[in-house]
C-alpha cells in the first residue's frame, strides 16, 4: 500500500514538473505534437525507473558515509558523498546508453519512437533530479524503484497534456511576443493550478 | 539613349572595379592585423547578444528548470546565479582548451564530467561557507550538472572557438541567465513576500496590511511571472517563434 501511495504521490502531488520544475526544457521544446511527446515520455518512464534503482545501490554501497563496509570493516569512516554527482551523472549517461543498445536490438520498432528521444534524455534535468530527491528521501529500493516510476508517470502525463493543448493551440490567436515560448509557460502556470488541487488528498 | 547606357556600364563597370579593388585591400589588411583587440566588436557581440536578443531563457528556452525552481526569493537566486556564471565560464574555458583532443563520440561524457566536477567545487564551496543557503538551494545546485544552457554552450562554441573567446561566450550566456532570474525572483518576492533580499519594504513604507500573493511563492507564480518578461522581452526585440 505504502508503495502504491509512493506511485501516486509522484504522478499528481509531487509531479516532476508542475511542484519541482525539472525537465522543463524538454518539456517544452519536445511538447509540439502529442506524438513525439507520448515518445519522450515513454522513454522517460523507461529511464527513470531503471536508473533510479541502480544510483539507489550506489549511495547505498559506495557513497554514504561507511557504506563500504561491506568490503572491511576499515572503511567505516569514509565518505565519499562528495563524488555523488559525477557517479549519477556517469550511471545515467551510460545507462541511457545501454538502453539505447538494448532497445535497438530486441525491438527495432520501439527505437524508431524513442531513439532519437535517448540522448537527449541524459540531460534531462528530471532523471538526476529523481536521483538527487530520492537519496533526501531517505526509501528502501522498492519504494525507490516505484517512487522512480511515479515520477516518470508524471512527467509523461504533463508532457501528453501540454502537447494536447498546444495542438489546439494551433488554431487560435496569440499575440505574437507571447507566441511560442510565452503562451506555454503560462499555459504552464495554469495546469499547475489544477495540480494543486490533489494536495488536497491525503496519502 | 545609347551613349547613357555605354556611359551607365561604364560606371557600373568602375564601381565594380573599384569595389574588387576596396575587396582586396580588405584582404590585404585582415592578413596584416597581428591580432584581435582585446575587445573588438566581434567580442563584444558575443557578451551582448546573450543578454537580450539571444537571450538563453527568453529566446533559446534553455535552463528553465532551475530559473524557476530558485527564485522563490532574490537572495538564493543571486547565489544560484553566480554558481552558474562561475560553472559556465570554467567549462567554456576547459572544454575550450580541450577541444582538439575530445573525440566527438564521447564528447557528451567529457562535458558531463567537467561539469559535475564544477558543479561539485561549488556545492563543496557552499557547504563549508554558507550551509544555510546550501541548504536552501539542496538538489538544485546539482541540477546546475543538466542546466541545458552549459551544456548547450559547451556543444554550440567551446567546441569550436577559441578559449578567450569562449570565456566571453560563457559570461554573456551567464549573465543573460542571471538577469532573467533575478527579474523573476524580484517580483516573486515582492508580491510573494512582500520584501526584497528579506527586507520587509511595505512594512517599512508604513502598509502593515499588504496582502502577500501565496499563488507566487508556489510554481505557478513562477511560470506566469516568466511566461509575461518573456512577453515583455519578445515584444521589445521584436522576436516571433513559429
Amino acid at each position: 500500500m505504502e508503495i502504491f501511495n509512493i506511485v501516486l504521490r509522484g504522478i499528481f502531488i509531487d509531479n516532476m514538473i508542475f511542484a519541482y520544475y525539472l525537465g522543463m526544457c524538454s518539456f517544452l521544446a519536445v511538447s509540439k505534437k502529442v506524438e513525439t511527446a507520448f515518445g519522450l515520455g515513454l522513454a522517460v518512464v523507461f529511464v527513470l525507473t531503471l536508473t533510479v534503482p541502480v544510483n539507489w545501490l550506489l549511495q547505498e554501497y559506495v557513497l554514504k558515509e561507511g557504506a563500504l563496509t561491506w568490503i572491511d570493516g576499515s572503511f567505516e569512516s569514509i565518505d565519499l558523498t562528495f563524488l555523488q554527482f559525477i557517479m549519477f551523472i556517469a550511471v545515467i549517461a551510460s545507462m541511457v546508453q545501454l538502453v539505447e543498445m538494448i532497445i535497438e536490438k530486441l525491438s527495432p520498432a520501439l527505437y524508431g519512437s524513442l531513439g532519437i528521444f535517448l540522448p537527449l534524455i541524459a540531460v534531462n534535468c528530471a532523471i538526476l533530479g529523481s536521483s538527487l530527491f530520492m537519496v533526501q528521501k531517505d526509501y528502501n529500493i522498492i519504494e525507490a524503484t516505484s517512487y522512480g516510476f511515479g515520477s516518470g508517470f508524471g512527467f509523461f502525463l504533463a508532457i501528453i497534456a501540454l502537447a494536447a493543448i498546444r495542438e489546439k493551440l494551433k488554431y487560435s490567436k496569440v499575440p505574437p511576443g507571447l507566441k511560442g515560448l510565452g503562451i506555454t509557460m503560462l499555459i504552464t502556470g495554469l495546469m499547475g493550478l489544477a495540480f494543486k488541487s490533489f494536495i488536497g488528498v491525503a496519502l | 539613349m545609347k551613349m547613357g547606357l555605354q556611359l551607365t556600364r561604364i560606371r557600373l563597370m568602375i564601381l565594380n572595379m573599384s569595389a574588387e579593388a576596396t575587396v582586396v585591400e580588405k584582404e590585404i589588411k585582415v592578413e596584416k592585423k597581428p591580432a584581435e583587440p582585446f575587445l573588438s566588436k566581434r567580442r563584444k557581440n558575443i557578451v551582448i547578444d546573450p543578454l537580450s536578443d539571444d537571450n538563453p531563457i527568453t529566446i533559446q528556452v534553455l535552463g528553465i528548470c532551475s530559473a524557476l525552481a530558485v527564485t522563490v526569493k532574490l537572495e538564493p537566486t543571486l547565489v544560484m546565479s553566480i554558481a552558474v556564471v562561475f560553472v559556465i565560464v570554467f567549462a567554456n574555458l576547459i572544454i575550450s582548451l580541450m577541444r582538439n583532443l575530445i573525440p566527438s563520440r564521447i564528447r557528451i561524457i567529457v562535458q558531463l564530467a567537467v561539469v559535475a566536477t564544477l558543479v561539485t567545487l561549488v556545492s563543496e564551496f557552499l557547504k563549508a561557507y554558507s550551509y544555510d543557503m546550501y541548504k536552501v538551494l539542496g538538489a538544485y545546485v546539482g541540477l546546475i550538472i543538466t542546466n541545458c544552457i552549459v551544456m548547450g554552450r559547451l556543444e554550440a562554441f567551446a567546441m569550436a572557438n577559441k578559449p578567450y573567446d569562449s570565456i566571453l561566450d560563457g559570461l554573456g550566456s551567464g549573465f543573460g541567465y542571471a538577469w532573467i532570474i533575478l527579474t523573476v525572483a524580484f517580483f516573486r518576492e515582492l508580491l510573494g513576500s512582500g520584501s526584497i533580499f528579506d527586507f520587509k519594504i511595505f512594512e517599512a513604507l508604513g502598509w502593515t496590511t499588504f496582502p502577500t500573493n501565496g499563488l507566487m511563492v508556489d510554481s505557478i507564480g513562477a511560470f506566469v511571472v516568466l511566461g509575461i518578461l518573456i512577453w515583455i522581452q519578445r515584444s521589445k526585440s521584436g522576436y516571433v517563434e513559429h
